[in-house]
C-alpha cells in the first residue's frame, strides 16, 4: 500500500509529547494513546487495511477541534479525522506517526426549521437518525446508503455518499447546503450557506467527497424533503443479466426517473434470500426492483407505466408490492446483501465502480471471466438506475494467495471500468484502496491539480495525507500509465 | 475540431508567458454579469458541437461553445430537458457561459442548480494544459469535484472546452395557478407547500401575486391543483410567463433601476428595503429594483443568512458580488493560482484581487 501504510511504527517519545500537548486542553478521556486504547480504530469499514494510531483524540467542543488541529498543525503532526468509522475504502485509516481525531461525541441535532426544510446537525449525527428525528414534520433526508443505521453524516460529507434512492435524489453533494469547520491550521471555516448559494467558487462541492483532506467538519446543514405520500416497488425477474440491463435503460428511456432502480444478480439474491427472506425469485439471473413514489395518483401511473416497459423488455415475472411491510421487505434483501454474503464467505471485497449503463452486460462478461482466471466467485449487487456496481469478490483473508488474487481481480475490474467510460468509485472513496487505480483514471497534469488544491487547503501536507491522490512518483512505481483514447495524453510532458 | 481546442490552448499559453490577459467569451449574452470584463477577447466559439447524447443514459455531452439553444432543442427532440432551466439572456447563450455563469432558473428549487447537473468538464487551464475531469456517469467520487468547481467560476479558472450534463425527461404536464396575496403569505405559503409531497416545480410572486407552476403527470397535477386553489392560467400565457421570468423580459425586468440578486434562506421575512421586489425558488430568490445603497442592500441580506450581488447596474463601484470572508477569500486566491498562475484568465470578473 505504499506511503500511507508504511508508517506503522510509533515513536513513543514522539506519542508522549502529542499526548501531554492534546493534554493540556482534552480532559484524559479525550487522550488515548495506550495500545488498548488505540487498537479499536486502527481500521474503517476496510478491515483489510489496518494501523494502530500514535494518539486518538476525542474532542467534544468546535474550540476543542480547533485547539487539536493548531496544536498538531505546531507540532506538524499529522491529522485523520473519522466519523463513525464504517468508510469502505480506508479513509480514515490512521497513521502510526498521527492523530487520529474522532468526531464521534459530536452527536447533537442542533436546529430542525421545518418551514425552511433544514437541519443543523453535527457530524457524528447518523445518517439514518436525521430522518428519524425530523419524520414528525413529515420530511426526511433523501441520501440512504445502505450503512445508513451507522454512519455519520460527517463521513458522508467526507465521501459523498450515495445510497438506493440517488437516481432521483441525488447523492450528499445535492443535498447539503452548508458545512462547517476548520482547516488544518485551526482556521474556521463555512461553505455553503442556507441560501440555496454562496458567492464565489463551489467550495461546498469541493469540500464535498474530498475525504477529509481539505478541512474538519464540525457542522453539517441538511436539506430536507417531503416524504412522498406513497412508494410501492415493482420486483421484476430476468432470465439473464443483459436482458435486465436493457429493462433498465427502457425505463429510463420511456421517460420515467424511478426512486430506486437496483439489480441483483442470482448468486446475490441467494445469498440473501438464505439470510432475510425478501421473498426473492432464486431461479431469475437476475431480478430488478424498481420504486416509484410520489402522490398515490402518481404512483399508480408510474407503475402501471413501469410493468408495461419491463414486460416489452422481457421480464419473466413482474411483482408489486402489496403494502409498505412488503416494500420493506423487498428491500431489505437488497440493504442486507453486504452482511448476507459476508455470511457465505470468511471474507468479500466490495468494489465500487460505476460504468455507463449501455455498457453493463460488456462488464458483467468481464467480471464473470475474471472469476475464472482468479478462481474466486463474485456476486453482483448494482445501483443499476446510476451504472454503480458493487461486485463482492468472496475470499478467504486468511490465506495471502487469495487476498493478492483477489487485489488483482479488483484492480482488473476498475480498470476495466475506466476503459469503459466510468470511474473507479461512484460512492465509497478512493481512499488508501483505489489509490493506484487513480493513476489509471488521471493523467498526471489532472493529478497535478488536485496535489495543487490540496496545497491551497494544507500547504504542509498534515491533514489526513497518502489518501485519495498518488504521487506521480506511486503512479510511475506503479508502472501503469494513464491512457486516453489510446494516446499518451501531453507528450510534452517528462515520464516517470 | 481538435485544432480548435488546439488554437484555443495556444492562445492561452501565449497569454501566459507574456501576462497578457484574457476575456473568455462565447455569446458574450452575459457580458453584465460580474465585475470588470478586462483583456483581450478569447473566442470560443469555434469549438461548437453536440459529442454524444444518448437519452438512455440520461447525459449529454458537448463542447463549450455548442449554442445553447441548439443543446435545448436537441434534448427536447428527445423529450428531455436541462432541468436547471438555465437563462440565456440572450440568442448567442453558449453551453460553456451557461456552466461558466452557473446561473439556474425558476425550477432551480425544486430540480437544483446547474452545479447539480454538471458531471464533467474538460478545459484548458491557465498554463495551456488541458485537463478532464469528472466524466458522463451519474456516481463519481474519484478525486476533488472540479467539475462542479469550474461551475459559476466566470472563466478565472480555465477555459471549459466540453461539458457532460445530466439530463431529465420533460415532465408529461404543467400547469400553472395564480392567488392573489401579499408577499409575507406568498412566502409563508409557498415555504409550507414545499413542505409537503406536492409537484411544485416554480414559484414567482411580484405585484401582489403568486404564480404556482406545477409539473408531472396529470393524474397528480389534479390532485394538487385541487389541493391548492387558485386559478389555473391558460397554457400559452403560462408558458410565456415563466420564459419572460427565466429570461427576465418581465417588465420588473424593464428599466434602468439597479437590479439586485438576493439569494437568502427560502423562510425569511420580507425584507424592508426600497424598491420594487420579485420573489423565486419558494422566496431562497428575490430579485430586487432599488437605489438603495449597496452596503444596506448587502447587510439586508447578511443578516438573513444569505448574499447580495449586485446583478445589472450601470456602474459596480460596489463590487458584483459579496465580499469573502478572509479565510475564504486566501482559499480563494490560492485555488486561482493553482490553475491560473500568471492570472490571465478573466481577471477582476469575480474579484478585484485575482
Amino acid at each position: 500500500m505504499g506511503e500511507a501504510l508504511s508508517l506503522t511504527k510509533i515513536d513513543s517519545a514522539r506519542q508522549r509529547a502529542v499526548a501531554e500537548a492534546l493534554r493540556a486542553f482534552l480532559p484524559a478521556h479525550a487522550v488515548l494513546w495506550q495500545e488498548e486504547d488505540t487498537r479499536p480504530y486502527e481500521c474503517d469499514g476496510l478491515t483489510a487495511y489496518r494501523n494502530v494510531p500514535m494518539v486518538v483524540a476525542l474532542p467534544e467542543t468546535e474550540a476543542q477541534v480547533q485547539r487539536v488541529l493548531r496544536t498538531c498543525h505546531a507540532m506538524q503532526v499529522p491529522v485523520v479525522p473519522r466519523g463513525a468509522g464504517t468508510g469502505l475504502s480506508g479513509g480514515a485509516l490512521p497513521r502510526g506517526d498521527g492523530v487520529l481525531l474522532s468526531l464521534a461525541k459530536f452527536m447533537r441535532v442542533l436546529r430542525i426549521d421545518p418551514l425552511a426544510r433544514v437541519a443543523v446537525v453535527q457530524p457524528g449525527v447518523r445518517n439514518a437518525a436525521i430522518s428519524d428525528v425530523v419524520s414528525a414534520f413529515g420530511l426526511y433526508y433523501a441520501p440512504d446508503p445502505s450503512s445508513q443505521i451507522a454512519c455519520s453524516i460527517g463521513g458522508n460529507v467526507a465521501e459523498n455518499s450515495g445510497g438506493v434512492h440517488c437516481l432521483k435524489y441525488g447523492l450528499t453533494v445535492h443535498n447539503v447546503l452548508k458545512v462547517r469547520g476548520f482547516t488544518v491550521d485551526g482556521e474556521p471555516v463555512a461553505f455553503g450557506s442556507e441560501a440555496l448559494d454562496a458567492p464565489g467558487y463551489d467550495l461546498l462541492a469541493l469540500a464535498i467527497g474530498s475525504e477529509g483532506m481539505l478541512a474538519v467538519t464540525t457542522e453539517v446543514t441538511v436539506k430536507l424533503l417531503p416524504k412522498p405520500q406513497a412508494a410501492q416497488v415493482v420486483m421484476a425477474s430476468f432470465g439473464d443479466v443483459e436482458t435486465a440491463g436493457h429493462a433498465v435503460a427502457a425505463i429510463v428511456a420511456a421517460g420515467i426517473v424511478p426512486a430506486g432502480l437496483e439489480m441483483m444478480d442470482q448468486p446475490a439474491t441467494r445469498a440473501v434470500e438464505a439470510y432475510v427472506n425478501a421473498g426473492y425469485d432464486l431461479e431469475a439471473a437476475a431480478i430488478l426492483l424498481c420504486e416509484c413514489d410520489g402522490t398515490p395518483e402518481e404512483v399508480a401511473d408510474e407503475i402501471a407505466r413501469v410493468r408495461e416497459v419491463l414486460a416489452r423488455a422481457g421480464a419473466t415475472r413482474t411483482s408489486v408490492s402489496r403494502d409498505e411491510p412488503e416494500r420493506l421487505r423487498f428491500w431489505s434483501g437488497r440493504k442486507a446483501a453486504f452482511p448476507a454474503v459476508g455470511r457465505i464467505s470468511p471474507d468479500y471485497y466490495c468494489m465500487d465502480g460505476t460504468i455507463p449503463r449501455k455498457r453493463l452486460g460488456e462488464v458483467l462478461n468481464f467480471i464473470g471471466e475474471m472469476e475464472r482466471k482468479y478462481g474466486l466467485r463474485c456476486p453482483n449487487v448494482f445501483h443499476a438506475g446510476d451504472g454503480n456496481l458493487h461486485p463482492l469478490i468472496l475470499f478467504d483473508a486468511a490465506s495471502a494467495d487469495e487476498l493478492r488474487r483477489t487485489e488483482q481481480f479488483a484492480a482488473e475490474v476498475l480498470e476495466k471500468c475506466v476503459a469503459v467510460g466510468g470511474t473507479i468509485t461512484g460512492e465509497h472513496g478512493v481512499g488508501v484502496e483505489k489509490i493506484d487505480q487513480m493513476c489509471v483514471q488521471f493523467a498526471p497534469a489532472e493529478l497535478e491539480a488536485f496535489h495543487a488544491l490540496k496545497r491551497a487547503f494544507d500547504p504542509k501536507g498534515l491533514l489526513n495525507p497518502g489518501k485519495a491522490v498518488p504521487t506521480l512518483r506511486r503512479c510511475a512505481e506503479f508502472g501503469r500509465m494513464h491512457v486516453r483514447g489510446g494516446q499518451l495524453p501531453h507528450p510534452e510532458l517528462p515520464r516517470f | 475540431m481538435d485544432a480548435a481546442i488546439g488554437a484555443l490552448a495556444e492562445r492561452i499559453r501565449a497569454a501566459a508567458e507574456s501576462r497578457r490577459p484574457l476575456r473568455i467569451r462565447g455569446g458574450g449574452s452575459k457580458d453584465f454579469y460580474g465585475d470588470e470584463l478586462k483583456g483581450e477577447v478569447l473566442d470560443t466559439r469555434a469549438c461548437t458541437g453536440l459529442i454524444s447524447y444518448e437519452p438512455s443514459e440520461l447525459v449529454v455531452t458537448a463542447r463549450s461553445g455548442t449554442p445553447l439553444a441548439e443543446l435545448e432543442a436537441a434534448l427536447a427532440e428527445k423529450g428531455q430537458m436541462l432541468a436547471f432551466e438555465p437563462p440565456h439572456f440572450g440568442s448567442g447563450a453558449t453551453l460553456g457561459g451557461c456552466v461558466a455563469a452557473g446561473l439556474s432558473g425558476p425550477r432551480r428549487a425544486a430540480a437544483g442548480a446547474l452545479r447539480d447537473f454538471v458531471l464533467g468538464v474538460r478545459l484548458i487551464d491557465g498554463r495551456g494544459r488541458a485537463l478532464t475531469f469528472g466524466g458522463q456517469v451519474m456516481k463519481n467520487v474519484a478525486g476533488y469535484d472540479v467539475s462542479r468547481l469550474l461551475a459559476g467560476s466566470l472563466g478565472t479558472l480555465g477555459l471549459i472546452v466540453e461539458a457532460s450534463l445530466k439530463v431529465l425527461p420533460r415532465p408529461q404536464q404543467e400547469i400553472t395557478l395564480g392567488f392573489e396575496m401579499p408577499a409575507a403569505r406568498a412566502l409563508q405559503s409557498c415555504n409550507r407547500w414545499a413542505g409537503l409531497p406536492l409537484p411544485i416545480s416554480a414559484t414567482a410572486w411580484h405585484d401582489d401575486r403568486l404564480r404556482v407552476r406545477l409539473s408531472g403527470a396529470a393524474s397528480a397535477l389534479r390532485a394538487a391543483a385541487a389541493r391548492l386553489g387558485g386559478d389555473a392560467l391558460d397554457e400559452p400565457a403560462a408558458a410565456q410567463y415563466w420564459t419572460a421570468i427565466r429570461e427576465q423580459t418581465d417588465r420588473f425586468f424593464a428599466g434602468e433601476a439597479p437590479l439586485w440578486r438576493l439569494s437568502l434562506p427560502s423562510g425569511t421575512a420580507p425584507l424592508a428595503l426600497p424598491g420594487a421586489q420579485l420573489i423565486e425558488w419558494s422566496g431562497a430568490l428575490r430579485w430586487l429594483r432599488t437605489g438603495a445603497a449597496a452596503a444596506a442592500v448587502r447587510a439586508a441580506a447578511a443578516h438573513a443568512g444569505g448574499h447580495a450581488t449586485l446583478f445589472r447596474a450601470a456602474e459596480k463601484q460596489a463590487g458584483a458580488f459579496t465580499p469573502l470572508a478572509p479565510e475564504l477569500a486566501r482559499l480563494h486566491r490560492e485555488i486561482k493560482a493553482a490553475f491560473d498562475p500568471a492570472g490571465i484568465l478573466s481577471p477582476g470578473r469575480m474579484y478585484p484581487e485575482f
